[in-house]
C-alpha cells in the first residue's frame, strides 16, 4: 500500500512516496535521488548506508522510512554549505582516506556523529566508533588520519 | 522483503491490543535490527509491525537502587549510562558488545531478549545480575525471572500478545561487582563463541557472600549458574574458581558450528569464568 510521507531531510521537509516495507535508504535513493548514501551489504553489517537520525548514526538499511517520520535525518549531501566542504570532507580529502569512495559517506557521517559528541577523540575511540563501517580499500589507517585532522581543524 | 502493514500505537495497552488482534502474524518492531535483517532475508513473514517507540506511556532508564530498563532503551543508551557502568559493569559490557555503535544506537535491550538468540551478549550479564522481566499482555502485568524465560534458540515464553514492559535488575548487594567477557574473533561486529558474566558479593570478611554466571554460546538458550551454595563462605582462590570453572563447564552442552568446536568452548567457558570471577572479585575487594 503505497502513501506519501514527508520526511525532514538535511534540514528540509521532503515528499517522498512509499510502502510500509520501504527502507529508509530506499526512500533516499530512489525515492529522492539522493544517492550519496551507499547500499553495500543490506544487512547492517558494512556500514556503507549510514546517516544520521536524530544526530545519531543509523544503518539506513535496517531502518523503515515510516520510522523516520518526525525525525531529522542527515545524509552526506547535507554536509557541504555553500559550495565549501564540510572539514571531515576536506580532511577525507586531503588524506587520500578514499579510493573507490564507497564507504566514504557512511565513514563520514559515522565520523560526524563521533566528533559532534566527543571533538577530540584519541585514535582508539576513533577505531572503535567506526567499527561498524567496513572499507575494502583505504585499510584504514588514513581514515583515522583524517577524522583526527578535521577533528583538529573543527577546534580552531 | 515481503509486504507487511506498518502501525504506530500511542500506548503499550494499544499495542497489546493490536497484537491480540493477530498474534502469529504480528511482531513488535523495536529497533529493526533483528527483525528487519529477518525480513530483508525472508526468513519471516509477517502480516503488520507494531511500532510503539513513540507511544506517550513508555518506561524509559529508571536507576533508584535498582534498574529498570523500558523497551526503547538503545544498547548505547545503557553502556554509556554511568550508574549502568559504576553499578551493573557486566550489563554496560553486554550492551556494549553487540555489533557497532550504529546498530546500538538503535538495538535495543528488549529486543536483543525478544530474538532469543543463544549467543547474545547481554542475557548472560542479566541472568548473572539476576533480572527479572515485568510482562504486559491481555490479562494484564505480570513477573517473569529471566532464567525462566528461554526455551530454545529463537523460542521464550512470552503469552502470545504478551511484550515485555521492563527488564527489572536488583540494587547490587554491598562489596559486590560484575564483568562479561566475549570472546569472538573481532573486536566488533562479531558474534561470541562463547561469553561469560560473572557476579558476586563478599562478605564484610572478604568470603564470597554469592555468586552466579550467565554464559551464552554453549547451550540452545542462555544458562544461568548460580554458584552460592558451592563458594558461599570459602575464599575465591585457585581452589574455588577452579571449582567455579567446572561447575560453568557442567552447566554448558556446546556444539561444533562454523565459528568453532564444542571442544573449545567447553575450555573456553571454564577460563572466562576464572576470569570473570577474578575480575568481579576485583570490584568487589575495592568496596571492602
Ligand atoms: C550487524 C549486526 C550485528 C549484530 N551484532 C550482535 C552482537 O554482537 N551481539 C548480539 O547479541 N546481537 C547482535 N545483533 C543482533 C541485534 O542487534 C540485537 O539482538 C538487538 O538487541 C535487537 O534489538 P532490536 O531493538 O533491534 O530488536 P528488533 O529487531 O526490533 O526485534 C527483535 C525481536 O524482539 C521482539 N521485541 C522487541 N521489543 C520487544 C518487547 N518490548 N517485548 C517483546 N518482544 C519484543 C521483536 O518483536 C522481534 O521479534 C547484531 C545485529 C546486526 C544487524
Ligand atoms: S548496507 Fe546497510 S549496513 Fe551494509
Ligand atoms: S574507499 Fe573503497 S570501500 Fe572504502
Amino acid at each position: 500500500m503505497k502513501q506519501v510521507i514527508t520526511l525532514q531531510i538535511n534540514g528540509q521537509p521532503r515528499e517522498v512516496t512509499v510502502e510500509p516495507r520501504t527502507r529508509l535508504l530506499d526512500a533516499l535513493r530512489d525515492g529522492l535521488q539522493l544517492t550519496g548514501t551507499k547500499e553495500g551489504c543490506g544487512n547492517g553489517e558494512c556500514g556503507a548506508c549510514t546517516v544520521l537520525v536524530d544526530g545519531r548514526a543509523v544503518n539506513s538499511c535496517l531502518m523503515l522510512a515510516v520510522e523516520a517520520v518526525g525525525s531529522a535525518i542527515t545524509t552526506i549531501e547535507g554536509l557541504a554549505q555553500q559550495g565549501q566542504l564540510h572539514p571531515l570532507q576536506e580532511a577525507f580529502r586531503q588524506h587520500g582516506a578514499l579510493q573507490c569512495g564507497i564507504c566514504t559517506p557512511g565513514m563520514i557521517l559515522a565520523a560526524k556523529a563521533l566528533l559532534d559528541e566527543q571533538p577530540r577523540p584519541t585514535r582508539d575511540e576513533i577505531r572503535f566508533h567506526l567499527a561498524g563501517n567496513l572499507c575494502r580499500c583505504t585499510g584504514y589507517q588514513k581514515i583515522i588520519d583524517a577524522v583526527e585532522a578535521a577533528a583538529a581543524a573543527l577546534a580552531d | 522483503m515481503l509486504p507487511f502493514d506498518y502501525q504506530r500505537v500511542e500506548t503499550l495497552a494499544e499495542a497489546v491490543a493490536v497484537l491480540g488482534q493477530d498474534p502469529a502474524g504480528t511482531r513488535l518492531l523495536a529497533g529493526g535490527t533483528d527483525l528487519l535483517v529477518f525480513l530483508t532475508d525472508q526468513k519471516l513473514r509477517l502480516g503488520r509491525l507494531l511500532d510503539a517507540k513513540r507511544a506517550t506511556d513508555l518506561p524509559g532508564l529508571e536507576v533508584n537502587g535498582a534498574l529498570a530498563v523500558g523497551p526503547n532503551v538503545k544498547l548505547r543508551e545503557l553502556e554509556r549510562h554511568p550508574a549502568v557502568a559504576a553499578r551493573w559493569q557486566a550489563l554496560a559490557q553486554g550492551a556494549s558488545a553487540v555489533g557497532g555503535v550504529a546498530i546500538r544506537n538503535r538495538a535495543t535491550l528488549a529486543g536483543n531478549l525478544g530474538t532469543a538468540s543463544p549467543a547474545a551478549d547481554t542475557p548472560p550479564a542479566l541472568l548473572a545480575l539476576g533480572a527479572r522481566l515485568e510482562l504486559l499482555g491481555p490479562a494484564g502485568r505480570r513477573e517473569l525471572p529471566l532464567s525462566e524465560f528461554f526455551v530454545g534458540p529463537g523460542r521464550h515464553r512470552l503469552q502470545p500478545a504478551e511484550l515485555i514492559r521492563r527488564v527489572l535488575l536488583p540494587a547490587p548487594p554491598p562489596r559486590s561487582g560484575s564483568w562479561y567477557t566475549k570472546l569472538a574473533t573481532r573486536q566488533a561486529m562479531d558474534i561470541a563463541f562463547v561469553g561469560v558474566a560473572a557476579a558476586l558479593s563478599l562478605a564484610a570478611d572478604g568470603t564470597v557472600a554469592s555468586a552466579r554466571l550467565g554464559l551464552g554460546a554453549v547451550a540452545p538458550t542462555p544458562v544461568e549458574v548460580d554458584l552460592t551454595a558451592l563458594l558461599a563462605g570459602r575464599r575465591l582462590d585457585e581452589d574455588a574458581l577452579a571449582a567455579a570453572a567446572e561447575a560453568a563447564q557442567v552447566a554448558s552442552s556446546p556444539i561444533d558450528d562454523k565459528r568453532c568446536s564444542a571442544l573449545y568452548r567447553r575450555a573456553m567457558v571454564g577460563e572466562l569464568t576464572r576470569r570473570g570471577l577474578r575480575q568481579a572479585l576485583a570490584q568487589a575487594e575495592a568496596a571492602l
